[in-house]
């Protein structure tokens, strides 16, 4: 598992799934590049714009409450947000998260402890995050849902476990 | 040391005793899934198997955006209509049977003890039947439809007790914004929430069905009531399958149990943009509205046409206000028209449109312009929901919106001769 180094994107509490994919593009935005660029369109119309690679962000408690609409998390992924850090999150979130390999870590402190556009770092390995305040330890993920996490998220990870082989996805992706 | 309602269903399709906190991985009874079937088949397809697990199990519905708004929509539809039949999915609902949640109970999915998981929040809806149902992602659909399997973990329970008995016109709806205003937008979060107490025990299935539907609305992973007479008779002659009511033990372990006294609740109402930012009606009365919405999967069952219905008897709705309507699905719709409930909301200045979602995401019939104002009967007033992000959203019950649709202005119903 990597380090990830990012710049801070700082957020309040209850962060709903409306706001950070609304629902009028559920079913007519799809692709990739363009889910990228609505990921919080109600909430910051800068944050896409201006989002580069690896960029972490950090919000209060209850982040992406609301709908199971899991755009909410693969647009931030599509984005390559680096991860999602709150105080705590909703359980739909938190799932389409772990599926779509996008590291939701749980921290008490946040978002309070982070400065926006600060750079931060998360070691995923050592459950440890860097950032100006100081050097704070967070939950590791329960080890059920881990193997999902490390093989890239659920759908890479249930090929795996039917004995599809995943490099064999990527060509067929190419393919596609 | 008993064990609760989440920890018997879910341990029984793990075939072992499991307690909160642990991951199980099992296989739901049933999984439903709507207009996001055909994003999710696109998924399952990438896994690579050619045939879904247990197609008896899927239930598919289409109701978020019917009929299609545009060639995406149709398009979306077609695909979904075209998976179904290859995949001899029998339990498909096409565009006219109205919103997803509603269809699964009228339709007798809806079991006590079963475990229901849907790609939608609101799947917590079944629980009104003793079901643990909840919501899962597009991603996990497509595995369980690969693998016919899911990882759970297994809820906390808190018990939430309404006691009491609610004053005239008071409904489910003000009870349940009562209690997500107290205890918060993240105050169930990741929990099994068990509702009880005489209140709950004197509402109709209707009612329930609203509790269940926006327990999700503070955090829950499901929302249940254990089921009792009127369940069993609601099931009646409707139950797809057998079934086994599933209750907590006595000396199960309860997390949390929290009581609310509602004898003397005043009308509520969600303001804008959380469903958890609720005050009485009284304190924002006087607001003008320019449109009230009459619909979603949270209220717009016979009860609540009934109740609007009267209402609106012989009356018109205010010059500068809209009323969209939208029963719950094509059985309601029949009902209701059987009734005389919807000639006279038509003849009221209602516009009637067919079952289905409609605004209530902000797909279409009914969405907003900036700076407008609506009162909903739905479950969710966050920023951009109906379509607009600079739109207000106030969320209340099918009273006080019929009342608010005759005044032009957030109404008490108190102050109100009807
Ligand atoms: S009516 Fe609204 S809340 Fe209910 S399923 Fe449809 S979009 Fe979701």
């Amino acid at each position: 598992m990597q380090i990830i180094t990012g710049r801070v994107w700082k957020y309040g509490d209850d962060i709903n799934t409306d706001v950070i994919f609304p629902g009028k593009y559920t079913y007519t935005v799809t692709d990739p590049g363009e889910m990228a660029k609505i990921a919080f369109e109600d909430l910051d119309p800068n944050f896409a714009k201006q989002v580069r690679p690896g960029d972490i962000i950090v919000a209060g408690k209850n982040f992406g409450c609301g709908s199971s609409r899991e755009q909410a998390a693969f647009c931030f992924k599509y984005a390559q947000v680096g991860a999602v850090v709150a105080r705590s999150f909703s359980r739909l979130y938190f799932r389409n998260c772990i599926n779509a390999g996008l590291p939701a870590l749980t921290l008490p402190q946040s978002p309070d402890i982070f400065q926006s556009g600060e750079t931060i770092s998360v070691d995923l390995q050592k459950g440890i995050i860097r950032c100006t305040a100081g050097e704070y330890s967070f939950p590791p993920l329960p080890e059920a849902v881990l193997g999902i996490f490390l093989e890239g998220g659920l759908i890479p990870y249930t090929r795996k476990a039917l004995g599809f082989s995943n490099t064999q996805s990527a060509e067929e992706k190419a393919g596609e | 040391m008993g064990q609760t309602f989440a920890e018997k269903v879910l341990g029984r399709l793990a075939g072992k005793r499991v307690t909160p906190g642990e991951i199980v991985q099992i296989s739901p009874d049933y999984a439903m899934s709507h207009d996001n079937t055909a994003a999710i088949v696109k998924t399952w397809r990438q896994i690579g198997v050619k045939r879904v697990k247990h197609a008896d199990r899927h239930v598919v519905i289409l109701d978020h955006c019917v009929p299609a708004a545009n060639e995406k929509f149709a398009q979306n539809h077609k695909e979904i209509r075209e998976f179904v039949k290859e995949q001899g999915i029998r339990h498909f609902y096409d565009i006219s049977r109205g919103i997803c949640h509603q269809v699964l109970s009228e339709e007798g999915f809806a079991l006590p003890g079963k475990l229901i998981v849907g790609s939608d929040s609101h799947t917590t809806t079944y629980g009104a039947f003793g079901a643990f149902s909840t919501g899962i992602g597009r991603s996990e659909m497509a595995a369980i439809m690969a693998t016919g399997q899911i990882w759970l973990r297994t809820p906390e329970t808190i018990k939430i007790e309404a006691k009491g008995k609610a004053p005239v016109g008071i409904s489910a709806k003000d009870i349940i914004l009562h209690i997500i205003g107290a205890i918060g937008a993240d105050g169930a979060l990741y929990k099994s929430v068990w509702f009880c107490g005489e209140a709950i025990d004197a509402m109709t299935i209707d009612s329930r069905m609203v509790l269940t539907n926006m327990a999700v609305e503070m955090g829950a992973k499901n929302g249940y009531m254990e089921p009792d007479d009127k369940t069993l008779a609601y099931l009646e002659g409707r139950a797809r399958a057998e079934f086994e009511p599933v209750r907590s033990d006595p000396d199960a372990e309860i997390e949390q149990h929290l009581q609310y006294d509602i004898s003397d609740l005043p009308p509520q109402i969600a303001c804008p943009h959380a469903v958890d930012n609720v005050c009485s009606v009284e304190k924002v009365a006087g607001k003008k509205i320019d449109q009230v919405f009459f619909g979603s999967c949270t209220n717009a069952r016979l009860e609540d046409f009934a109740i609007v219905a009267k209402v609106l008897d012989g009356k018109k709705i205010h010059p500068s206000t809209r009323l969209i309507v939208i029963p719950a699905s094509s059985q309601v719709l029949e009902q209701a028209l059987q009734s005389g409930y919807i000639d006279i909301l038509v003849r009221a200045g209602a516009t009637l449109v067919n079952s289905g979602c409609g605004p209530c995401m902000g797909n279409h019939e009914g969405v907003l312009a900036p700076q407008e104002v609506t009162l909903s009967t739905s479950n969710r007033n966050f920023k951009g929901r109906f379509g607009c992000k600079d739109a207000e959203i106030y969320l209340c019950s099918p009273l006080t919106a019929a009342v608010s649709a005759l005044t032009g202005e957030i109404t008490d119903f108190r102050s109100f001769t009807l």
